[in-house]
């Protein structure tokens, strides 16, 4: 005799393939693809297709945040993306005077739609799901990760990686910070990990972390914003697989491959690192460890 | 019974044809149990993404890489072994709490109002109160005091899990202690127990024999909600797993971790099982 229990057990087996193969996988779309056209030679120096004609409107947020800016004032050539932008500028032929800087926030700036710049520079990751919306110019910045701890810790003096061998640092999970942790310091202690970089600051600010790792851009608002007499204790060196920064065109804008080529050459001759150095690196901003 | 008992035909018959029902059931479990699992198997094995799903998800070299711990990746074995010290710290402790805090919640007498009321408080509060906050409020919140001695992430994580499953513990003991009828008490008094020898000898006993599966059921949540502590910022084997998974992109880790623990909990369930027969049985002796 067959129970009632086998037969309930038996359809609910039943049901269940039913609903796997209803649920049959949606298969992978093809990625979608960067369309890098243009060739070279249609970068007239000075002569570009722009919003208005021999000048180069360049747009950022307001306020503009050191040390990518500094004083609120794109137009003072200082702070790291005022630099890096002007340097583009003079590598496409317009002069320091021929820049215009235009008011965008982040938001619009990366949104569907007519753009009221020929680049923008605001520290935008380049991402796929970005991409979607708009061009992006080669990337003039790979993210660092970077040690913050709070004043009077036992690392905040510390200079090399060395230094904090025996730091009890935290990181958050799954992320590029933890892999500097592991594959850079290599703390002996074992790091702590945190569901979000909240939590991590948390840590910190308990002292239950004596510091912890983030990418530079966090580690200067969480210092300069966040954390009560929270310092940077220094910058990592590369890891992983970074983020990275690049100069927000609009979709399919004529300027996108000059702009690339521009930042190409500007990494290439070592401008980058340069300007790099001077405005993250340099006074005020991130030490590096060795 | 003597040895020239023979049994009735009827009852020869009667045993035959159980033999027959019971052979005719085994084999029909059997074959239903056979054509569900081909079924299941064809249908996973067969659906158009299983080749997808088995690379991402049962990887033996990542699961070893995992388990074993490479690179600069934790091991989850040694996660598991924080998990298995929790487990066996926490369960004593919440066990001893939840008993107390029972006992505090069963005392008689208007003097003992205060005591009952905390005890009701903190049963109505902790068993409320999400395991999560609680963990969050323990570990970043009490260091945040900055207090001279404030014990590790780990040891406040801890407290966190025995306080919240202490209030479940001590509702099923409570239950136990109630289900006793009054009479044993009364029995016992009347035989010149004190009221703290009654609950011993007479009350406790009984109590938590019978509510020994309940018990045994909450320890076994209480074992896998351990690797909550990992919010802290602790390494468990959760936390292992899914640092594993992060690095390699692929989900074998947890499948790992969700093994480990099914293997961990396997002993305890088994001995739930059993005690719950076992109580049935005694119950129904008679039947």
């Amino acid at each position: 005799m067959v129970s009632r229990f086998t037969l309930l057990t038996t359809g609910g087996a039943v049901l269940a393939l039913a609903a796997l193969a209803g649920c049959s996988p949606v298969e992978d779309n093809a990625a979608p693809t960067a369309s890098a056209s243009a060739s070279a030679d249609v970068c007239p120096a000075g002569a570009l297709p722009t919003k208005t004609a021999g000048k180069l409107t360049i747009g950022t947020d307001n306020p503009a945040y050191e040390p990518w800016f500094s004083d609120n004032d794109p137009k003072n050539g200082k702070g790291f993306e005022s630099a890096v932008a002007y340097q583009v500028a003079q590598r496409l032929g317009y002069s320091p005077d021929n820049v215009i800087w235009t008011s965008v926030t982040f938001n619009n700036a990366i949104a569907p739609g007519p753009k009221a710049f020929d680049f923008d520079v605001n520290q935008f990751s380049i991402t796929p799901e970005r991409r979607n919306a708009v061009d992006f110019s080669s990337p003039y910045y790979l993210v660092r990760q970077t040690v913050i701890s709070t004043k009077g810790s036992k690392i905040a003096n510390a200079k090399t990686l060395a230094d904090l061998k025996e730091a009890k640092l935290g990181a958050q999970v799954g992320t590029t910070s933890y892999q500097a942790v592991t594959d850079l310091i290599k703390p002996s202690n074992q790091p702590s990990v945190f569901n979000n970089n909240d939590d991590a600051k948390a840590a910190l600010v308990n002292g239950t972390v004596d510091g912890i790792v983030v990418d530079l851009p966090t580690a200067f608002y969480m210092t300069a914003a966040e954390l009560k007499d929270g310092i940077i204790v220094g910058q990592l060196p590369q890891v992983g697989v970074p983020e990275q920064f690049g100069l927000v065109l609009d979709k399919g804008s004529t300027l996108t491959s000059c702009v690339s080529t521009a930042v190409d050459q500007l990494r290439q001759d070592g401008t980058l690192a340069v300007l790099e150095k001077t405005w993250l690196a340099g006074s005020g901003g991130a030490p590096e460890l060795q | 019974m003597t040895g020239s008992h023979k049994p009735s035909d009827i009852q020869l018959e009667r045993v035959a044809y159980r033999r027959k029902r019971a052979i005719r059931s085994t084999l029909l479990a059997a074959l239903s149990t056979a054509v569900v699992g081909v079924l299941l198997y064809l249908g996973v094995t067969g659906s158009p993404g299983w080749e997808r799903v088995k690379a991402s998800f049962l990887d033996w070299d990542i699961a070893v890489k995992a388990l074993t711990g490479r690179d600069n990746y934790p091991s989850i074995l040694s996660g598991l072994w924080l998990n298995i010290r929790l487990m066996v710290i926490c369960t004593a402790c919440a066990l001893a709490l939840g008993l107390l805090i029972a006992i505090l919640r069963t005392l008689r007498g208007p003097v003992t109002f205060p005591v009952r009321a905390l005890a009701t408080t903190y049963t109505y509060s902790f068993r409320g109160l999400p395991l999560i906050i609680v963990i969050y409020l323990f570990a970043f919140g009490i260091p945040g005091l900055r207090l001279q001695g404030t014990p590790s992430v780990t040891v406040l994580g801890a407290a966190a899990i025995v306080v919240t499953y202490g209030a479940y513990l001590a509702e099923v003991f409570r239950a136990g202690i109630e289900s006793v009828h009054p009479s044993q008490v009364a029995a016992a008094r009347s035989l010149g127990l004190s009221y703290r020898r009654t609950m011993r000898h007479v009350v406790l006993p009984q109590a938590i024999r019978r509510v020994t599966p309940p018990l045994l059921n909450d320890t076994v949540a209480l074992q896998k909600d351990v690797g909550l502590i990992s919010l802290a910022g602790p390494i468990d084997a959760i936390r292992a797993a899914q640092i594993n998974q992060a690095g390699t992109a692929n989900f074998t880790p947890y499948v790992v971790a969700g093994v480990l623990f099914v293997l961990l909990a396997l002993p305890l369930i088994g001995v739930t099982d059993w005690v719950t027969l076992r109580a049935a049985r005694r119950q129904n002796a008679g039947n």
